[in-house]
């Protein structure tokens, strides 16, 4: 089957879940659209089962930390639609005060443990997974290191500043 | 996923035994550790504990600048170093809108292919290692070593390789290179056909290993397997073909697919893969001669150090080299993903670039850590033998699994 063009994708999502699903950019043809995380979960299946569709394929689950938005989480998923060889990327905003969203392991197995080193990294809550325990980290480490604010090296080291080289 | 019988409540036995498997025992080829409940030599359940070599590359990535995060790279699939390598200079590439010239894409895939093979070599040679047969590996380890001095002919080093520049390689291949490269395609191929002959119809072998640890197709998509593990069930999904990159869609190539998905499907279907790129690698030289001979990079002065020489004699290129090293090129804000076929499946780059000298979050898909997840469930049932020999047949490479 050829490839579906982003409007198509677009339309078909607007149609299914109008107003809940916004596009957001299509860096590189990869079209992306933002969802929330009430509808997370059908957008999810709907994708994967529509015959049109077919995104049987979760290439990769993560999160970004943006520190100045509202919604300072970010919960990244791409998906591949092998037959028609078509990728999404669908974001979800959370906010550091509620953290929850729902799981996508009762969708797809593969998303357990990527969900495992989101919740490790990010402190995000997969309601509903299976086994939400810290995955590449210590299990009695207290923070969640991909967030901005944990440093990666001594705070208190000056000679990397930027402003000694004028930026 | 296996329907050898479990031993339930109702028989005597009560308790079982907890065996812990690894994270350093000499059959699981890396740092990786399951806690076994076993019945006997039987497997009633497992839970698998990584992270053991976990370095944070994707938090340290995001205080690097571009052309310091290939290191980093290497260091996630060590045994085939210059596909990851590649992998990231082409996302950096994508974002960038650098277009490679063909010179330098041919280059490219001889290098992943040879990285490839090297990759295959290891995990059948140690698959047939674990099954009791140690003549194939030996016979297979020499070719991996021509492999390696190719790649320290190219870039000086062996298994962290740091291979090639954004925008193409650092140098041009040598005629040592050349030679060597041609040198290996003519001596690999008996040797590999000795091991297939080894092992394809050995009965001890095919004993050991058909119908072991069997995944039907569906399963293996469910768990967002890729790469050889996948294929060996029968999908046939390659990024080389889906998603052609580095103009690997000038070349004649098979996707190999299996049938079974077990053990000696994936045997077969990495055997395969090294006839295919080994096919691959001929075509690429003799396209590489139709193309001047001089071009080894992109013209992309903004991304690409200059030499040392024009550097000290040129004020352009003193600008440029201070601009890249200082990291004061602007770069475009814009998400990528880039996807290659890594030797265990797709290899993906998800990167959020805001402008800066450094990447705002970098995420790494790692074949190895989503093709593990499957290792503890489908266990389950299974001898403790015909779970080594799983493992040895997934190939999870510690670096990737923890990244």
């Amino acid at each position: 089957m050829a490839k579906i063009s982003n409007e198509e994708l677009l339309q078909r999502l607007n149609d299914k879940f109008a107003g809940q699903v916004t596009q957001t950019g299509a860096d590189f043809g990869l079209l992306t659209v933002e969802a929330n995380k009430e509808s997370i979960s059908e957008v999810l299946s709907f994708l994967k089962t529509d015959a049109a569709l077919q995104f049987i394929f979760l290439t990769d689950l993560t999160a970004v930390h943006y520190p100045e938005l509202e919604k300072q989480i970010v919960v990244v998923y791409h998906l591949h639609s092998l037959t028609t060889n078509t990728r999404i990327r669908i974001k979800v905003g959370l906010t550091l005060e509620d953290l929850h969203i729902p799981t996508a392991s009762t969708i797809w197995d593969g998303a357990n443990w990527m969900e495992r080193e989101t919740y490790d990294f990010f402190g995000v809550i997969f309601d509903g997974h299976p086994d939400l325990r810290r995955i590449l980290n210590v299990d009695d480490m207290t923070v969640f290191p991909m967030r901005k604010e944990f440093p990666l090296e001594d705070p208190n080291r000056v000679d990397k500043k930027d402003y000694f080289f004028g930026r | 996923m296996q329907n050898h019988p479990v031993y339930t409540d109702n028989d005597p036995q009560t308790e079982y035994s907890t065996l812990n498997l690894g994270p350093t025992h000499p059959a699981t080829h890396g740092v990786f550790q399951n806690v076994l409940q076993m019945d006997g030599e039987r497997i009633v359940s497992g839970v698998s504990t990584i992270g053991y070599i976990h370095r944070a590359f994707e938090k340290i990535a995001e205080h690097r600048p571009f052309y310091q995060i290939t290191p980093l790279t290497d260091r996630l699939n060590y045994c085939s170093s210059p596909i990851n390598n590649m992998g990231w200079h082409m996302t950096v590439e994508k974002l960038l809108n650098i277009q490679t010239p063909k010179r330098v894409d041919y280059m490219r895939v001889i290098i992943m292919e040879l990285a490839r093979i090297a990759d295959h070599i290891i995990c059948n040679g140690v698959l047939g290692v674990d099954t009791g047969a140690f003549t194939g590996f030996l016979y297979m380890m020499e070719h991996r070593e021509e492999i390696y001095e190719i790649y320290e002919e190219i870039c000086g080093s062996r298994l962290t390789t740091n291979i090639g520049r954004i925008g193409g390689f650092e140098r041009n291949f040598n005629h040592i290179a050349f030679a060597k490269i041609k040198k290996f395609l003519v001596r690999f191929p008996p040797v590999l056909r000795e091991f297939e002959a080894l092992f394809n119809r050995n009965r001890i072998f095919v004993d050991r290993t058909k119908g072991v640890a069997a995944v039907t197709a569906a399963d293996a998509l469910s768990y967002s397997w890729s790469g050889p593990i996948l294929r060996a069930t029968g999908v046939d999904y390659d990024v080389r073909a889906m998603e052609p990159y580095s103009s690997y869609e000038d070349f004649d190539f098979e996707v190999p697919v299996g049938e079974n998905g077990d053990v000696y499907s994936r045997f077969l279907v990495r055997n395969e893969e090294m006839w295919q790129s080994l096919r691959i690698i001929e075509q690429a030289l003799a396209k590489i001669e139709k193309e001047p001979t001089d071009i080894f990079h992109a013209d992309v002065p903004a991304f690409y150090l200059p030499p040392k020489e024009e550097v000290y004699n040129n004020m352009e290129a003193l600008i440029y080299h201070f601009k890249i090293v200082m990291g004061e090129v602007d770069t475009p804000t814009a998400e990528v993903y880039h996807a290659v076929e890594g030797a265990n499946g797709e290899l993906g780059f998800y990167l959020i670039n805001d402008g800066g000298r450094s990447p705002y979050r970098l995420h790494f898909r790692r074949p190895s850590f989503i093709n593990y997840q499957m290792y503890a469930p489908m266990s389950k049932g299974m001898l403790l033998s015909d779970a080594i020999i799983n493992m040895s047949s997934l190939n999870v490479i510690a670096g990737e699994l923890d990244a």
